[in-house]
């Protein structure tokens, strides 16, 4: 069934496959007045019978049979033999044209269809699968079926459990074997079966059946994929976790501040806010539903109602999201008050796989508003950020400063009941670790070594839940580095893979952070003058991450460095002044996520490809602009501004002139010519430099 | 043979070929010339097919090894001289098998039984189900005249009675329990290597040098840990001697013919869709496979006449050619060229001189392989070996039992199922390359003592050991009884009782080529290959112009056509 090559037809065949075409042709014609004209006569029935058995896949003649059955049964003569008797035919119609083609969509819908009505033996249908299971092991759709049969007879998830791996050792090369297993296994946890009670019970022996397969034929995929199913099992926990937060618990914010004024407080928690409010970041560890005024409450002095608008944080639209915000608002100018957060302690918060968030948990925080001159904050964050290099100095930190991160286990989400549950978890990946170490000392093998940089990865995250050390962050790094020298093909994702680690790596210790923490300072500026710029460049970096350390960033350099996406980065909600010069962003969609920064004033992406290519390849991994619903569209005025030449950038306008910004940085991106800036002028009314020219 | 029934003279008298013997070559050699438009007289002078390829009922298994065990008795008074044209050559048998031992435990019960027995004389045998002798079959039709069920798996023995699965599929490796994973991935690398070479994936190729090397070597080099190499070695390229001590090995494999056994092994395994292992066995025995050629040879116009004992050879006065024979009904009969079966010794009768050109060649037997000879043993149980399985094969490798065991021993498993013996009973066939009759007993008794359990009865004479059994045939049998309906639980170590055993010593010959033709003896192989190998040499030397088994497109204008290219399995 498999592996077959495909011979050139010889000329007897392309004659025999003429007349059946023609033959074909004939019966479809009578068999379409028939069904127009409403004839459910034994002749007319028996001719779509013969249609059927020739081309099975002719669906239209499947739904007419389905009419000519409910036809049949609505009669008053029809008695329950003769019922039985129309569904056996029905039966055996589909079973010929299963021999013709048993990987025919129609075919296998119709015998559900007739099985559902429930007067057919079932006993049968387990006896026709076993001789086409044989037949092809595989087919995936003798296994969709065979579990629509197991279910309707209340076979137990137990036998099947056995006939799946009976499958298995016939041929361990089954994906829809592996898979079977993988859907009987969480049936029978889920429901906690006797023997399946644990995972940790149930996975161990799991993990050691499939390392027979993996060991015996390492260049075997179906094997891998069921580990990396077991994998997921093992590192998922099943409620969702919150992993950071800003303000950080017990954090001092100052908001609207001169900072530079202000000793005593650190410029990581200084922020710049034009709109009366700040905002508050919850980070979950995957993406979560029901985030609302209800399952998270607040209490501060100055908000007597405690309603927060939370807003989930996806591009997608979808009302899941990893990262939720809302904004709170403050009356006065004002202000010294203490704000806490109180996540989960009503139910509601639920992850997209249907688990409670589990783990109630209260943050506090101090804020502290200052007012600064309406107009000199306006001036001040117009002024001109040049992305230059003598303009960076390297941050040193002051004696006790709070670092966001360095309070990350200040969180109170971790308790006894979590860390007892995993030990079995790391337990497992330990003995993973060391079985895949052995097979690559045996054998260079891709999927090995992938596979072993992810279970590092995990381990390290799930012995230090909020990682303050990654112990084999190099060993991971030299796995992926090797890796894209092996296996070229997928040069592009390991260039992923290793971007995030080394990002993680990075983030992982107030000592590695500060490496790239600098303040910026050129000869005009005074008011940024305080802040932390963290600088990420220069890394050859194609995707950024570890966003949950980075909640607090206002100014990112991100310049030089091979992006190609900047997925994520929405969660980076302080954001005001982000540098993306010198990467490979392609389109200006790929800027999506930037359209969620309502803080976002300072943009640089010169020296891109943005117009390079006439197909934007990113709109297939983020939605475009075109697909959303929400997002203004642009009205009459705006079109008229926008040159006929321009059409094709049309995404382009729509995209940036959401965007709230002072200063744009375009030069050097094949869009960018000058037709198209002085159209972006008009569009970004807010706009006063461009490609470091003062406009007008 | 006293009393042969009086046959009708057989007409036509001159043939192009006469065979006699219907053992498998000489059945191959008479359906090959059938085929080739020759007319064929074969006769045997046993009432069955097979000669010593047979496959026979209990009672006959013993007399017919022990005709040809001893010389004959003096050659019977000529019917009639030589004619002024002929010399006339004696044609008496030799002995081939020695040191016959029967030893009967449960007399009745077998008794009444013997006709349901069908014991291969040349156990144990099987095929592999890709090799030459299936294509044999499957090219000229014979597998229209027989039927295979799957061997369902190959163990290693050891001294203590284990049975340790082979790996010998992806599909075993992946199930096997004794395999650390390392191993596992060590073994199917190995697999893939072999399988890369034959296909003749340039990055994956094996070497001259080391294809020219010994397979032990290459094994090492590879660094397969001894138990992986003792697999591979014994259970799957099916090595008979000790190849890691050259003291003893008579025929070292090189890693070439080792990586063709394996290929073929692994060819084998999934070739038939019914098959699930690599080995088959036909049903109602091995003798099947010679009598579905006689058959085919039938079919094709070749005479058949059994029962028949040829007394004399005629040879040319002057020029000492073969010209004819002379049957024990007293017929002449000539023919251009005659294929012997190995029984035969040609020798002058007392007090004639042969024509010159013979003197030197006579007396003529077949010659001896220089392999030495086999030991041979057939044992019957009413309980498995293993339970929950019928048919398998052991392999017990070079120094497994013994220190001192040199080759390897195979043993076979038949059951009830493949209509080789009456229902709820077991046939083991034994078998072992060996240098003489002592060396082969022990090799024999080796596997015996580990797997089964011998009653104790002294087995000096047949006569002896079955009138002693005779009143205690009732306890044995009530024991087998209650044993097999309680399954394998006989009392003591739960090894499976010894019902009957037949143990001998068979002469090892080669195939050869003189003023007469002979075929070779059953060889100490497993399968078929190399007799059929040598069958297709002898066909060859004598029509040299012929091909052996044309390929013809419409063999059988009947069939029905899918049971062209594939043999008859049942599940």
């Amino acid at each position: 069934m498999h592996g077959r090559p495909r011979k050139a037809p010889k000329p007897e065949d392309e004659a025999a496959s003429a007349a059946k075409a023609q033959k074909l042709r004939a019966l479809q014609t009578q068999f379409f007045s028939f069904h127009h004209d409403q004839i459910y006569t034994k002749e007319a029935v028996e001719l779509s019978a013969k249609l059927l058995e020739i081309n099975p896949e002719s669906y239209t003649a499947w739904n007419y049979r389905k009419l000519a059955v409910e036809h049949y049964l609505s009669q008053p003569e029809c008695d329950p033999d003769s019922v039985k008797s129309v569904l056996d035919d029905e039966l055996k119609v589909v079973e010929s044209a299963l021999r013709q083609n048993f990987k025919s969509y129609g075919a296998w819908h119709h015998r559900k269809w007739v099985l559902s009505k429930g007067h057919s033996s079932i006993n049968h249908e387990l006896r026709l699968l076993d001789k086409f299971q044989k037949a092809d092991s595989r087919n995936f759709h003798a296994w969709n079926y065979r579990r629509f049969v197991a279910e309707l007879m209340n076979r137990s998830e137990q036998d099947e459990l056995k006939y799946t791996e009976d499958m298995i050792y016939t041929n361990f090369s089954n994906y829809s074997a592996w898979h079977n297993r993988s859907v009987l296994l969480s049936a029978l946890l889920e429901k906690k079966a006797e023997g399946f009670l644990l995972k940790e019970n149930v996975l161990p022996e799991e993990y050691e059946f499939i390392h027979q397969a993996i060991f015996t034929d390492p260049d075997d995929q179906s094997g891998w994929f069921y580990n990396l199913w077991l994998l997921d099992q093992t590192v998922t926990t099943d409620s969702p976790l919150l992993v950071s937060t800003w303000p950080t618990c017990g954090s001092d914010v100052l908001i609207m501040g001169d900072g530079c004024q202000n000793g005593s407080f650190s410029p990581f928690t200084t922020l710049l806010s034009d709109s009366g409010s700040f905002p508050i970041i919850l980070y979950f560890n995957q993406p979560v539903e029901g985030v609302n005024s209800s399952t998270v409450t607040i209490e501060c002095g100055f908000d007597k109602n405690g309603y927060l608008h939370w807003e989930p944080l996806s591009v997608s639209n979808s009302q899941a999201a990893q990262v939720w915000v809302a904004h709170l608002k403050f009356p006065t100018p004002e202000l010294d008050s203490s704000v806490e957060v109180r996540v989960g302690h009503s139910k509601g918060i639920i992850s997209t796989r249907g688990f409670q968030y589990c783990h109630p948990s209260t943050f506090s925080f101090n804020v502290h508003v200052q007012h600064v001159e309406r107009d000199s904050f306006q001036v001040s964050v117009a002024e001109s950020i040049l992305w230059r290099e003598e303009n960076f100095k390297i941050y040193r930190a002051q004696s006790e400063e709070s670092i966001p991160i360095a309070s990350f286990d200040q969180l109170c989400i971790k308790n006894g009941h979590e860390s007892t549950a995993s030990n079995w978890r790391t337990e497992a990946l330990a003995k993973e670790i060391e079985c895949f170490r052995e097979l690559l000392s045996l054998m260079d093998c891709k999927i090995g070594k992938l596979t072993l940089a992810r279970l590092l990865m995990a381990y390290d995250a799930m012995s230090f839940p909020f990682a303050t050390k990654l112990v084999h962050s190099e060993e991971v790094l030299e796995l992926y580095n090797d890796l894209m020298k092996l296996d070229p093909t997928h040069h592009r994702y390991y260039k992923d893979e290793h971007s995030l680690v080394l990002l993680q790596k990075m983030t992982s210790s107030k000592e590695s952070l500060l490496q790239h923490c600098f303040q910026y300072k050129d000869s005009v500026s005074s008011v940024i003058g305080n802040l932390i710029c963290l600088r990420l460049n220069n890394l050859s970096l194609s995707r950024i991450g570890a966003f949950e350390k980075l909640l607090w960033v206002q100014m990112l350099d991100l310049s030089h460095n091979e992006l190609q996406s900047i997925e994520g980065l929405e969660a980076m909600q302080l954001l005001s002044w982000l540098g993306l010069g010198n990467n490979k962003l392609g389109s200006v969609t790929a800027l999506e996520p930037l359209r969620k920064l309502k803080s976002l004033r300072v943009l640089d992406i010169s020296y891109n490809q943005i117009g390079d290519h006439s197909i934007d390849t990113t709109r297939y991994l983020c939605s475009s602009p075109l697909s959303h619903s929400v997002g203004s569209e642009l009205n009459k005025d705006e079109t008229a501004i926008i040159d006929a030449a321009l059409v094709n950038y049309l995404e382009a306008f729509y995209m940036l002139k959401d965007l709230n910004l002072n200063q744009l940085d375009i030069v050097g991106n094949t869009i960018a010519d000058e037709t198209f800036k002085s159209a972006l002028v008009k569009i970004m009314p807010t706009l006063k430099r461009l490609d470091g020219k003062v406009l007008d | 043979m006293e009393d042969i029934p009086p046959y009708p003279p057989i007409d036509p008298t001159t043939f192009d070929l006469i065979v006699i013997g219907t053992g498998l070559p000489e059945s191959i050699i008479a359906a090959a010339a059938s085929t080739a438009s020759k007319s064929v007289l074969h006769l045997d002078p046993n009432p069955f097919y097979g000669s010593h390829f047979s496959s026979l009922p209990l009672a006959d298994l013993p007399s017919f090894l022990s005709t040809h065990s001893t010389s004959p008795s003096p050659p019977r008074p000529r019917s009639s001289e030589g004619s002024n044209e002929f010399s006339v050559l004696d044609l008496s048998t030799r002995p081939l098998y020695s040191s016959i031992d029967i030893s009967v435990f449960s007399p009745d019960l077998l008794d009444q039984n013997s006709r349901k027995f069908n014991l291969d004389v040349a156990g144990p045998r099987a095929f592999f189900c890709a090799d030459k002798s299936i294509e044999l079959i499957l090219n000229t039709g014979a597998n229209q005249y027989m039927e295979f069920k799957s061997i369902d798996a190959t163990f290693v023995g050891d001294n203590k009675g284990n049975l340790l699965n082979v790996p010998d599929s992806r599909a075993a490796i992946f199930k096997d329990k004794s395999l650390g994973l390392m191993e596992k991935n060590q073994l199917m690398m190995f697999f893939k290597l072999v399988q890369g070479h034959m296909a003749g994936e340039q990055d994956v190729k094996i070497s001259d040098e080391d294809l020219q090397s010994p397979f032990v070597d290459f094994l090492n080099k590879m660094g397969l840990p001894p138990k992986i190499k003792s697999f591979i070695l014994y259970a799957i390229a099916m090595a008979d001697y000790d190849q890691e001590d050259t003291g003893v090995c008579r025929d070292l494999l090189k890693t070439k013919d080792g990586i063709d056994q394996l290929a073929l092994y692994n060819a084998s395994i999934g070739r038939f869709q019914n098959a699930s292992g690599a080995l088959l066995y036909p049903i109602y025995g091995q003798g099947e496979l010679s009598q579905a050629f006689c058959r085919r040879a039938a079919v094709k116009g070749c005479i058949y006449v059994l029962r028949m004992p040829v007394t004399e050879l005629l040879v040319d006065k002057d020029s000492g050619c073969y010209k004819g024979v002379r049957l024990a009904s007293g017929q002449d009969i000539f023919s251009q060229k005659l294929i012997l079966d190995p029984t035969f010794k040609v020798t002058l009768p007392s007090g004639l001189s042969p024509p010159p050109p013979l003197q030197a060649k006579l007396p003529f037997f077949s010659q001896k392989d220089d392999r030495g000879r086999i030991a041979r043993g057939i044992c019957i149980t009413m309980t498995s070996l293993k339970p929950d399985m019928s048919n398998f094969l052991v392999v017990y490798p070079p120094r497994s039992l013994f220190p001192e065991q040199a080759t390897s021993i195979r043993l076979l498993q038949i059951a009830s199922n493949l209509a080789v013996c009456p229902l709820g009973m077991f046939v083991l066939y034994i078998s072992a390359l060996c240098n003489d009759d002592d060396q082969g007993k022990k090799l024999i008794h080796a596997v015996m003592n580990t797997l089964l359990t011998v009653p104790p009865i002294n087995s000096e004479s047949n006569a002896a050991v079955q009138s002693e059994t005779a009143e205690s045939g009732c306890a044995v049998q009530d024991e087998n009884a209650e044993s097999s309906s309680t399954g394998p639980s006989d009392p003591g170590e739960g090894k499976p009782t010894l019902l009957w055993s037949a143990l001998y010593n068979q002469e090892l010959t080669l195939g050869q080529v003189d003023f007469i033709c002979s075929t070779p003896m059953p060889d100490g192989k497993l399968n078929h290959d190399d007799l059929i190998d040598a069958a297709i040499k002898l066909f060859k030397k004598i029509y040299p112009e012929d091909e052996f088994f044309p390929q013809t497109s419409s063999e059988n204008p009947e069939d029905d056509g899918d049971g062209d290219d594939d043999v008859s399995l049942e599940t």
